[in-house]
């Protein structure tokens, strides 16, 4: 006899473990599944609105400095090491991790104006007002040994700033001049001037490893050959730029920090205007670095905010302020393109998410599915206007929110009047001038 | 390096050249004049000097240099030199010969900048990847062994040594490959060789045994009764013969098989077939008066009856019990089949007891087909019984299973009634429900494009909100957000909406067109179908007992009490009625009373006046929800839902369909299987914790091109060389 009875196979529901997820029979048919989208809405929006509730971006303060930070280095191979030197001369050693100072020392007589480590990092160099250069090991002298430097290089005028070659024994500071220097010579090997006095910043294009950039008080963004015994080109804007960080994963790309408030981001194949503006800022715009996949870019402001950029978009994404940071000098971003450190003025080091609303540590696999899922969902609902006002609210001080808003007042006045005036001339003669080329006065050859 | 600075090499060599050959051209120009002033002085005596000049200025790259400027070098100059030297063999002559002929000319080679800029350019076009992960080089992960980690480390310390000492007294491996030597012998034991030798084998037994069980699969599926009869006639040939070869070689695993036979032959006692009182035997005893043929069947049953039941048993009879058995598809059992079956007449109503148990559910699910030829199959099964002698038992099952079926039959117009009336209402709620679903998502795509044809001038102010929106307040909390969007309604509330574009209301056919998929209004013949299909089963529904039905009863008298002035139906056409007549055009009447005719009550306007002052507005478009008689569709802008839409065509996009359908696809673990989900989340930067994400190197450039890079291909294009 034959008794037919439903049977079914265990391993179609039943789980291997009980870490497994309990098995779903689902009917994908989208016929079956009408409000799919409005349930991804409501889904992203969920995901926006806790994003925006999560975002807790400040992580640390490291205080110890007893004056305003005047500069910072990254380690070259550890991440919880950060240098910071103060504008009294004074040099620390950060363990990030444990946000403590581990070492103290007296670098120079007045400001250090500029840190680097060497690529190796056993050692790192460091540039003061007293027209020295210093080499120092990166361990902490034993018990009875005086901190000393390795070596000190007297200068004849006062460096402002310094950068290593990414692989070779070589280093570029700037000055009057910008030098290139062997680290087992007391002279450069090498001195570039451009009718220029005074430059405050040089920096080593880390894939084009001898390429160099340097931003001189004439306005201009200078570029150099490190083999060649002249400057290559220049360009000179409308306003001094401050700083400049290459892009570290696409060689032809530096993004300079300039007084006018702006950002601008440089193809160094064609100068002849920037490839990108950042805007956003309401005062000078100080020190700039690049996230270490190339992706986005931090920067660091007079009008005490710090803010995150994709370098392809015009406006940020990130700000980030306190009540008690004041003037932000210099700005990193570590080297796991986790962390953003600033240091400012009122002589503090901050540690801030580079993602305001990620979950620091480990994340389960299904947590990171459903935070990947999320991410994507807001990607696909951001143009929906709800979605976007959440995602793009941000707190602003009082002072930043109504500077910002004058300056917008201003911006409109301006292109009302050129407006205006275009409509009242003859036709051609006020031509239409982009807000890229503005900014750039001339390129020099 | 890049273009630029060698341009700019150059440019400085070729400035420091240039001073240079200013300098020499002085010179030069000095001397000839010297020189002419003397010839002058010579007179007649003109020499032309042979000059010479630096080779590097005209060089060709090709290295191939015409003596004056405008020689040209032809092939016969060339081969001139062939016919003089005799080494040159024949072919060679030939080649060059039929060479000299054709005229083609060869295209010359590209220059060296440019072949190098093409090969630059194929070795850098990057494709762009999807997801890029950091850091670039990473080591594979899991395990190594601890010599790759730690090269030229030796043991120290006591215990390391002990360890060592412990490790190599066992034969385990310390140095790469890490094999212990058994490891090593059973590596060596099998060759590959072999091993694929082994496993071919392996595959066609596999592939033999399949075939065989297909084979039998097939054979005790045809139903042939003759064919199965010759078969069994065979085997039980092949059996008798066997026996007795057993009975002399083997007499155990004969004693064996007689025990199994002895078995077999109980069963068959027990189960009491081929006895005349079944069906099928009774009726043919009531023909056997009459009937040679019936005589002899009954003759032979009776026979067969005896053989079975004997004693002692012939092995052959057994053997076929057996195989019919096996034929049935059942198990040998004690029990007689019937046993299970339920006693039939004592709860018709009760569908459960109704049939055995054993019934096919596909039978029953055919049975609807069935009904309808069931007197032609009953009559061949009638035929076929009075081929079939031994079959009996299971004419007699068919025959009560038709019996049901008519009785079933009779049933059927009530139940089947009943499920109409269930199914339409059902139906219509569905219907109601789905009607809603369909108004809303139709009044959003049409909110959609209504709101992006009306905003389409405000593309400057588009521009700023690419930035973040900053204010002064704080989110702290999800209540926080609420607010925010609370704030923005207001704000929209103030806002002057754009006015519904009703001189160009968007074309209805075009959306209807293209998201067929979220459109999902009810089509009535799809309707109708499914209710005639569900009336088409009858046997998945049950018959209820008799209380059961009176309690159904009295439960619909209350519903039908409760819902008494409820005709939903009605009135959802009345509604609709209304919602057309509101969206219908007034006529507009601009008749003055009492002009230039008489005024006052009761009197009726002139039919001149009546055409000339009143005016009737154009006819709407058609309604979307004409063909649909279960559907209202409110063409309203709804502000709530509104508040919620894209009233732009965002950025990258150029038509809405583009735009919609991104949104459309879903993307969640609910509409997709877990592998495209798990595609579609990938994130577009992945970085490990932890590790140090190097600037991109000059080799990881030149990497196969699979590998995920940065650079996109303008920014790589333009060449980059290594130096």
């Amino acid at each position: 006899m034959k008794v037919k009875v439903l049977s079914r196979n265990p391993d179609d529901y039943v789980r291997e473990t009980k870490l497994d997820i309990q098995r779903v029979p689902r009917n994908y048919d989208p016929a079956l599944h009408p409000f799919e989208v409005s349930r991804e809405y409501t889904r992203a929006l969920n995901a926006t609105k806790l994003d925006r509730v999560f975002a807790k971006p400040f992580v640390a303060s490291l205080d110890g400095h007893r004056d305003g930070v005047n500069c910072m280095a990254k380690h070259t191979n550890s991440l919880s090491t950060l240098l910071s030197g103060s504008c009294d001369g004074e040099v620390k050693v950060w363990n990030l991790t444990k946000h403590e100072c581990v070492r103290t020392l007296q670098a120079h007589e007045g400001f250090v104006r500029g840190m680097i480590v060497r690529f190796c990092g056993t050692s790192f160099f460091t540039v003061g007002d007293d027209k020295t250069i210093k080499q120092w090991k990166m361990e902490t002298p034993g018990y009875g040994e005086e901190e000393e430097p390795l070596n000190t290089i007297l200068g004849k005028t006062v460096f402002t700033g310094l950068d290593h070659h990414q692989k070779d024994a070589v280093f570029a500071t700037c000055g009057q001049q910008v030098d290139i220097w062997d680290e087992q010579r007391s002279s450069p090997i090498r001195s570039f001037t451009w009718g220029v006095d005074s430059f405050s910043s040089v920096r080593f294009n880390p894939v084009e490893t001898e390429l160099l950039a340097s931003c001189a008080s004439d306005r201009s963004i200078v570029l150099y050959d490190m083999r060649e015994s002249a400057p290559l080109k220049k360009v000179i804007m409308t306003m001094r730029s401050n700083s400049l960080c290459w892009n570290p994963m696409e060689a032809y790309y530096f993004t300079s920090s300039n007084e006018d408030y702006n950002l601008y981001t440089y193809d160094m194949r064609y100068l002849n205007k920037p490839i990108i503006v950042h805007m956003d800022h309401v005062s000078a715009v100080l020190d700039v670095d690049y996230s270490p996949t190339g992706k986005e870019f931090v920067s660091a402001s007079f009008d005490k905010t710090v803010r995150i950029f994709p370098k392809d978009v015009g406006h940020s994404r990130e700000v980030y302020h306190t009540k008690r940071m004041q003037h932000v000098i210099c700005v990193k971003w570590s080297a796991d393109n986790k962390y953003i450190l600033s240091g400012s003025d009122e002589m503090n080091i901050r540690l801030w998410k580079a993602n305001a609303a990620e979950k620091l540590g480990v994340l389960a696999p299904r947590e990171r599915q459903a935070s990947n899922y999320n991410q994507k969902l807001k990607e696909k609902f951001h143009y929906h206007p709800q979605i976007r006002r959440i995602a793009h609210h941000r707190h602003l001080p009082k002072s930043i929110y109504h500077q910002s808003k004058e300056l917008r007042v201003m911006k409109e006045a301006r292109r009302r009047k050129e407006r205006n005036v275009r409509k009242h001339s003859k036709p051609g003669s006020v031509p239409v001038v982009s807000e890229k080329e503005k900014h750039v006065v001339t390129v020099v050859k | 390096m890049d273009v630029h600075t060698t341009a700019y090499r150059v440019a400085n060599s070729h400035d420091f050249f240039l001073n240079e050959e200013e300098e020499d051209g002085e010179d030069e120009r000095r001397r000839q004049k010297l020189l002419e002033a003397i010839s002058a002085l010579g007179g007649k005596r003109k020499k032309t000097l042979g000059e010479r000049s630096e080779a590097a200025v005209q060089l060709s790259e090709f290295s191939v240099n015409a003596e004056g400027e405008g020689d040209k070098i032809n092939l016969s100059d060339l081969i001139g030199s062939m016919d003089k030297t005799p080494q040159v063999s024949a072919k060679t002559r030939k080649q060059l010969k039929t060479l000299q002929q054709s005229n083609r000319t060869v295209e010359s080679p590209l220059s060296k900048q440019e072949t190098e800029r093409i090969q630059r350019d194929v070795a850098f076009q990057k494709a762009a990847s999807e997801q890029l992960v950091f850091p670039l080089n990473q080591e594979a992960p899991g395990p190594k062994p601890m010599e790759r980690v730690v090269t030229g480390w030796k043991a120290r310390t006591p215990l390391e040594e002990e360890i060592f000492a412990l490790l190599s007294a066992n034969k385990q491996p310390i140095h790469d490959p890490i094999l212990t030597p058994q490891e090593e012998v059973s590596m060596k034991a099998m060759s590959l060789e072999e091993a694929k030798i082994r496993r071919a084998e392996l595959q066609k037994a596999r592939a033999l045994q399949s075939y065989y069980e297909a084979k039998t699969r097939r054979e005790r599926k045809i139903k042939s009764k003759k064919y199965h009869r010759v078969q069994n006639k065979a085997k039980r040939k092949d059996f008798v013969k066997q026996f007795e070869e057993m009975v002399k070689s083997d007499p155990a695993a004969a004693l064996e098989e007689l025990h199994k036979m002895e078995l077999a032959r109980m069963q068959e006692r027990m189960s009491l077939k081929h006895q005349n009182s079944g069906k099928w035997a009774k009726s043919k005893a009531i023909m056997a008066k009459y009937d040679e043929g019936a005589r002899k069947a009954m003759q032979q049953q009776l026979e067969v009856n005896k053989d079975l039941t004997q004693k002692l048993v012939t092995a052959v009879n057994d053997e076929e019990e057996e195989e019919e058995e096996e034929d049935e598809g059942g198990d040998p059992e004690v029990l007689p089949d019937f046993v299970n079956d339920a006693e039939q007449g004592v709860d018709s109503s009760n569908p459960w007891m109704r049939g055995k148990l054993s019934e096919d559910p596909a039978e029953k699910e055919t049975s609807e087909i069935v009904d309808l030829t069931a007197e032609e199959e009953s009559a061949d099964v009638e035929e076929e019984e009075e081929e079939e002698v031994k079959e009996t038992e299971e004419e007699a099952l068919l025959r009560e299973f038709d019996s049901r079926r008519k009785r079933r039959q009779a049933l059927i117009p009530v139940i089947s009634l009943d499920d109409d009336e269930e199914e339409e209402s059902k139906t219509a709620a569905e219907e109601e429900e789905e009607s809603k679903t369909a108004v809303e998502e139709k009044e959003e795509s049409k909110e959609e494009e209504e709101s992006k044809v009306a905003a389409v001038e405000e593309e400057e102010e588009e521009e700023e909100e690419e930035g973040l929106e900053e204010t002064l307040m704080r989110i702290r909390t999800l209540e926080d957000t609420e607010e925010l969007l609370m704030q923005e309604e207001s704000a929209a509330d103030e806002a002057p909406v754009p006015p519904p574009a009703a001189e160009n209301p968007p074309p209805a056919s075009q959306p209807a067109g293209t998201n067929k998929k979220r459109k999902r209004g009810i089509e009535l013949k799809q309707v109708l179908t499914k209710a005639t299909k569900v009336i088409q089963v009858p046997l998945a529904h049950t018959v209820e007992d008799a209380e059961d039905s009176d309690d159904n009863q009295e439960q619909r008298g209350l519903i039908r009490e409760a819902f008494a002035g409820d005709d939903v139906v009605s009135d959802f056409l009345k509604e609709k009625r209304k919602q057309e007549a509101a969206g219908k055009p007034q006529v507009v009447d601009l008749t003055l009373p009492g002009w230039g005719e008489w005024g006052g009550t009761g009197l009726k306007l002139s039919r001149r006046k009546r055409k000339k002052f009143r005016m009737k507005a154009a006819p709407p478009p058609p309604r979307k929800d004409v063909s649909l008689p279960g559907v209202i569709i409110s063409e309203k802008r709804n502000r709530s839902i509104t508040l919620h839409q894209v009233n732009t065509l965002p950025f990258p996009f150029e038509t809405h369909t583009q735009f919609e359908s991104t949104i459309r696809t879903p993307l969640g673990r609910t509409w997709n299987t877990e592998r495209t989900v798990k595609k579609i989340s990938k994130p577009k930067v992945v970085t490990r914790m932890g590790a140090i994400i190097e600037p991109m190197a000059r080799e990881e450039l030149m990497k196969d091109r699979n590998q995920a890079t940065v650079a996109d291909r303008n920014s790589v294009n333009s060449g980059k060389r290594k130096r």
